[in-house]
Order: structure tokens, then C-alpha cells, then sequence
């Protein structure tokens, strides 16, 4: 995944900005502070709880509320297995079992080396080309074992 | 110069698109690579197609691999090769289609301007404007269009309620949040031909009297979402939208909005929420959105699909339109073949073909070459059919007669290996993740629900607890807010009705 920015005032200041006169701009600020952060972090919530004048309660839940948005960082590579039906009809449930095996994960877990983190989405659009995943943001359509062994091997690799 | 088309769509790049287009380039400096939409033909992505003088010729599925060969064989020309399907329009999956909604899906530049306008596109509006609201909410209403994101509401009147209601200020929003397995139809056309959205967008804009679109895409959609901004920013310097569209005095504009991963967010009123930056928890209805929508305004709020049939029912008359189809189900519906599924894809195609016929002769059975044994249609919220109901023609009401809905399309295909418990477990496992957690028959059944299929599937008290789960679908059918919990019953329900065995064995694994 891309460099992330450090923590700061000024620059979370300066992407609230570039929001804070829109309408319903939540969501969109909420997109690029994580783009530019990587998560949404603790003390990012009172900052845009006060610019955009919302409770702190009403910006922490509509971030928990999305599965998109997490409030720590996630691992260097993000691996999402698609859990939902036409990949499940394509042996999709197996090939995660098979990727729960080697990095030895839940969902949502993140290997102690912070190398990869693996979660379940649910659909891609590619349901005529399963199973489906996406790694670090690209599409991969028609995965089998082999390849997603290929996969996990290149993201573990320091 | 000779022009060689490589698809831009998702499903082409999952499967390596990009790095053939690069290689094509690199072999055949002389040729010009046209990145299109898809031909819909899943099955051969990355599909090839060489522009010849006989018509477009069809390679596929094409692999880095396979360009030298393809080259030396003589593909500027369009000669024989193992991968050569001949005239692109002559593949029968193709050749037996209606394309109406997705006419230039495939064939043009997704971001040419040009090309979409030579192939028919902005006619629609074009009528519009001359109709006036009017007549132009008459046409539509005339032809029979239903809205295609699952519910099926005449869109005509759903705008004609909007065109009537005061406010403000009105809005047009598109709902892409496209999240039901099995369907990508929605993605499709918006990376294959995104203007069309946009005209669809704006001529409701034009009759309703709203001036500003909202383009909701999932955050699961990097490549629709791209393609939308760019084509927007096109149709924006081109004076289709802003202050004065096409010259003709009345004001729209568009806005892609992106969505956080919430299933739920597919519900119209979750998604209004979405849009105001609020968690996704569905609205009780009344007040509708046409007349209490988006930030209290009147909205039009329709999928992308029905949004992109606008165009070609403006440009070629409601007639036209409502010749396709039967009885309530006018024109034409984008099927989805997906899942378990040899020839899997997007076939266009008039209301009225048997699932069978889609199953088995367009999809030639499973990938897997097993018998097929359950079918979903319409996504995690729709029923599963045995073969034995593949007589159901496509329509609203027949699905609807059978205990079924057609929701957006999608059949998901599964071939005799399918542990239907699990399958009937999982549609309530993921009603439980997904619930947005306003109302109690969704939130708590869809918990409840998952553990009751576990008590069944290891064998304790069988009868109790599927006369159980039969009452909680009850309660979750007829006391959810929204379609999610509401419909989620279909897919459990039904597999216990036709895969009854399924739910009789002992000792079976739980996870």
C-alpha cells in the first residue's frame, strides 16, 4: 500500500477544510482522511466533531458504523477475500480456509510482523470470474489455490 | 490504422487485461489499442477484438502467453487461431440478445464523447427537452419501465410523484451501491458506457425539475467510480451538464458520492442517510423520498440500471420499449449469469425466458461440468431454485408467484456439491453482519436465525426448530423496516422448502 502521512493538526485541519462547506460531507472527509492517514485516527473524531458541528458520539458512529473505516492501522498489504455467493459457488470458502491457514489469521487479524492484514468483502462485481479477491486495491478474478499460495508469499516477503 | 480492443471493465483486469493490452502494445507498435467496455462475455475476458473489414473479430480468453502466437498467426487481419471466435456479433450468447440498455456496452470508447453521440447517445435527452416534463414523464410511464434495482416501482410514476411534490430544492439520485452477489450490471454499464448514466441522471433532472445528481457507487467499485468522475468532467466541458445543459437552459449537475462498505447502504433511505453523512439506518417510510428525500427534499432515487434504460426509451418511443416482454414486465432486464457457471456473463435480453433457458442453454450448466443443483436469483435476499423450477419464466410476478423475487438480475449458479443448511445459515449470518440495526426483527432474527440453522444442522430437535426458524422468518418477513431483514427469509425458506435433506443430517460440521 502507498506512504502514509504522520499525525498532525495542521494536516487533518487542511482536509477538513477542503470538505467542511459541502453537503453531507462526512463520508467524503472521512474517505480522505483515511487515504491520507491510513486510518482514522482517535484524534481525528473531535477535530471534525467540531468543524463540521457534530457531537463526537454522531462522528465515531457513523466510523464504526462502515466497515471501510478503521480506527487503527491496518498491515503494509490488505488481502480481501470475496465471502459472498457466486464465489462461494467457485470453492470460495475454501480458498479461505486456505488463507486463514498460512497467515494463520481471523478476519480482520493482522500478522505479528504487521506484514498483511485479511478481511472478507462481500461482492466485487466480478461474480461470472470468481473466486474473487482484492490485493492492496487490484482486482484478481479466477483465483485458485496456486495462485493465491503465489499471492501470500509475494505480500509475507519483507 | 488497424484498431485492436482490449476491455477496461473490472472483470477483464481481474483476469489480466492490463498486462495484454501492454503486450499487444508493445507487439503491435503500428495498431491503435482501444480500451472498451465489456462485451458482457465473461467467460472469454480478456476478449480481444480485432476491427476488420468483415466486422469485429473476437479472441479469447486471451493471456500475455498467448500474444506472440496471436500475433504471428495473423491477428491484425483477423485470421484463425484456437482462441478466435470469429464475428464478434455472430457468438451465439451475443447474437441472442436484445441489447437495449447496454447497445454501446463494448463496442465504443467508454470516454468518448464522440463516440457515444455517434452511436445514438444524447438523443434521448434531445427528445426530452422537446417533449417537456410532461410528456416526457408520460413516455415513460407508457413504457412500462419498472425499476430495475429489485423493487420494481413504475418509474414514471415514482418521477411524476417527484415532477408534482414542492420543495426547495429537488434531487436526482443514483443508486450504484450495487452490493448483491451475483449481480454487476450496474458496473458494467458504468465503465462500459458512462454517459449514459449521466443522460439517464439528467433527463430526470430535466423532468423533474431537480438540479442536482448524486451518483452513489460502492467503495468496492474503484474502476466505475473512476470512469464516472472522468466522464462527468467530460460531459461537464462539453456543456451536457451545469448551468445551462445543451444549451437548452435548464440546469443539472452530477456528483459521484462513495460509499463505506455497508450493504445496507443499497436501501434507497439508508443510502439518503449515507449521503448526508449519517450512519446507514433505513427510514421508516411514509414520507417517501420522491417526497421527503434527500436532505427533506423531493428525490428521485433510482438504480443505475433504470436510470440507464431512460436514454434508449426517450430516443426510440415507449412503443418500442413495451413491445419487449410480457404481461407487467415491459422491455428489456440485463440478466446476470454468475456463480458456478460455464459460460457466465451479462445477457440483455426482452422479460419472458424461462430460468432454464438462461441456466443451462445461455450458460451451458456449471463451470465445474457437475449437475447444477440450486439457483439464486436476485441476490443474498432472493430464493433458491432446484431444477425443477427452471419452467419460471423471467418476470416480476411469476419469481413473486414462485415464493422468488428477479431483484437485480443475478442468477448465481450451484452445482450438486452445495451444502444448502450452510448456504440457508449463511444468508442469515450475513443479514446479521449487514443489519443496520434499526428495527428488532432484523438486528436480533438474523442472530437468532443463525443459530437455530446451527441447532438443526447437528441434529438437535429438528422439527422444533424448523417450525422455529418457519415463525422467526415470519416475523422477520412481516416486522423488518427494509428489504434486508424483510427478504432474507426467501433465501432460508426456500432452501429448507426444496433442499429439505440438506437439513436432516446429524453430526454435520457447524462452521
Amino acid at each position: 500500500m502507498g506512504e502514509y502521512l504522520v499525525w498532525s493538526v495542521d494536516a487533518a485541519a487542511d482536509i477538513i477544510a477542503r470538505h467542511a462547506g459541502g453537503q453531507g460531507p462526512l463520508l467524503p472527509l472521512l474517505h480522505d482522511i483515511q487515504a491520507s492517514f491510513g486510518h482514522i485516527p482517535q484524534e481525528a473524531i473531535p477535530q471534525i466533531a467540531l468543524a463540521l458541528n457534530l457531537s463526537r458520539a454522531e462522528v465515531h458512529g457513523v466510523v464504526t458504523f462502515y466497515h471501510d473505516f478503521h480506527e487503527a492501522p491496518e498491515g503494509r498489504h490488505v488481502l480481501k477475500l470475496c465471502r459472498a455467493e457466486a464465489c462461494q459457488a467457485m470453492g470460495g470458502e475454501r480458498l479461505a480456509g486456505l488463507a486463514r491457514d498460512r497467515l494463520d489469521l481471523d478476519w480482520g487479524g493482522t500478522t505479528p510482523d504487521g506484514a498483511v492484514t485479511l478481511e472478507p468483502i462481500y461482492c466485487l462485481g466480478l461474480c461470472a470470474c470468481g473466486p474473487a479477491a482484492m490485493v492492496d486495491g487490484e482486482l484478481v478474478g479466477r483465483l485458485d489455490p496456486v495462485r493465491l499460495d503465489q499471492i501470500i508469499a509475494g505480500l509475507r516477503a519483507p | 490504422m488497424t484498431r485492436i480492443f482490449v476491455p477496461r471493465d473490472a472483470a477483464a483486469i481481474a483476469v489480466g487485461a492490463d498486462a495484454v493490452a501492454a503486450a499487444l502494445a508493445e507487439a503491435l507498435p503500428g495498431a491503435t489499442i482501444i480500451r472498451n467496455g465489456s462485451r458482457g462475455l465473461a467467460w472469454l475476458e480478456p476478449m480481444v477484438e480485432v476491427e476488420t473489414d468483415r466486422g469485429r473479430i473476437a479472441y479469447g480468453p486471451v493471456s500475455v502467453a498467448d500474444v506472440a502466437g496471436l500475433v504471428a498467426a495473423g491477428l491484425l487481419c483477423g485470421q484463425a487461431h484456437p482462441l478466435c471466435h470469429g464475428l464478434t456479433e455472430e457468438i451465439p450468447f451475443l447474437k441472442r440478445q436484445t441489447r437495449l440498455t447496454f447497445a454501446r456496452c463494448g463496442i465504443t470508447d467508454p470516454l468518448s464523447l464522440a463516440d457515444y453521440c455517434a452511436h445514438g447517445g444524447y438523443r434521448g435527452l434531445e427528445r426530452a427537452i422537446g417533449l417537456g416534463p410532461d410528456d416526457t414523464i408520460e413516455e415513460l410511464v407508457k413504457s412500462g419501465l419498472r425499476g430495475r434495482g429489485g423493487a420494481g416501482f413504475p418509474t414514471g410514476v415514482k418521477w411524476r410523484t417527484v415532477q408534482q411534490a414542492v420543495g426547495p430544492r429537488k434531487y436526482v439520485v443514483c443508486n450504484a451501491d450495487e452490493g448483491d452477489s451475483g449481480t454487476f450490471a450496474d458496473r458494467m454499464i458504468m465503465e462500459g458506457d458512462p454517459f449514459v448514466v449521466i443522460e439517464g441522471m439528467t433527463i430526470a433532472g430535466v423532468a423533474t425539475g431537480a438540479t442536482k445528481g448524486y451518483l452513489y457507487i460502492r467503495s468496492e467499485y474503484p474502476h466505475a467510480i473512476a470512469t464516472m468522475n472522468a466522464a462527468i468532467t467530460l460531459a461537464r466541458g462539453a456543456g451536457y451538464l451545469g448551468a445551462d445543459v445543451a444549451g437548452r437552459g435548464a440546469a443539472f449537475d452530477i456528483e459521484v458520492r462513495v460509499g463505506a462498505g455497508a450493504y445496507v447502504c443499497g436501501e434507497e433511505t439508508a443510502l439518503l442517510e449515507s449521503i448526508e453523512g449519517r450512519r446507514g439506518m433505513v427510514r421508516a417510510k411514509p414520507p417517501l423520498p420522491a417526497h421527503k428525500g434527500l436532505f427533506g427534499c423531493p428525490t428521485v432515487i433510482n438504480n443505475v440500471i433504470s436510470l440507464a434504460s431512460v436514454p434508449a426509451i426517450l430516443g426510440k418511443g415507449a412503443e418500442f420499449y413495451r413491445n419487449f416482454g410480457l404481461g407487467r414486465s415491459r422491455g428489456t432486464m440485463p440478466v446476470q449469469l454468475a456463480g458456478n457457471i460455464r459460460q457466465g456473463g451479462l445477457f440483455e435480453a426482452a422479460f419472458g425466458m424461462t430460468l432454464g433457458a438462461l441456466v443451462e442453454e445461455i450458460g451451458g450448466g456449471t463451470a465445474t461440468g457437475r449437475p447444477v443443483r440450486a439457483v439464486q436469483v436476485g441476490g443474498p435476499l432472493g430464493a433458491y431454485f432446484p431444477p425443477a423450477l427452471f419452467d419460471t419464466p423471467f418476470d416480476y410476478e411469476a419469481f413473486a408467484a414462485r415464493d422468488g423475487l428477479i431483484g437485480h438480475g443475478g442468477i448465481v449458479v450451484f452445482d450438486d456439491t452445495v451444502d444448502m443448511a450452510n448456504q440457508a445459515r449463511f444468508a442469515m449470518e450475513f443479514c446479521a453482519i449487514e443489519s443496520c440495526g434499526k428495527c428488532t426483527p432484523c438486528r436480533i432474527g438474523s442472530t437468532r436465525g443463525v443459530e437455530v440453522i446451527d441447532r438443526i444442522r447437528r441434529g438437535e430437535g429438528r422439527e422444533k426448530n424448523l417450525a422455529l426458524i418457519d415463525e422467526l422468518c415470519t416475523t422477520m418477513k412481516l416486522g423488518s423496516l427494509c428489504a434486508l431483514g424483510g427478504f432474507t427469509p426467501y433465501p432460508v425458506l426456500s432452501a429448507i422448502r426444496h433442499f429439505r435433506e440438506d437439513f436432516g443430517v446429524a453430526e454435520q460440521e457447524t462452521t
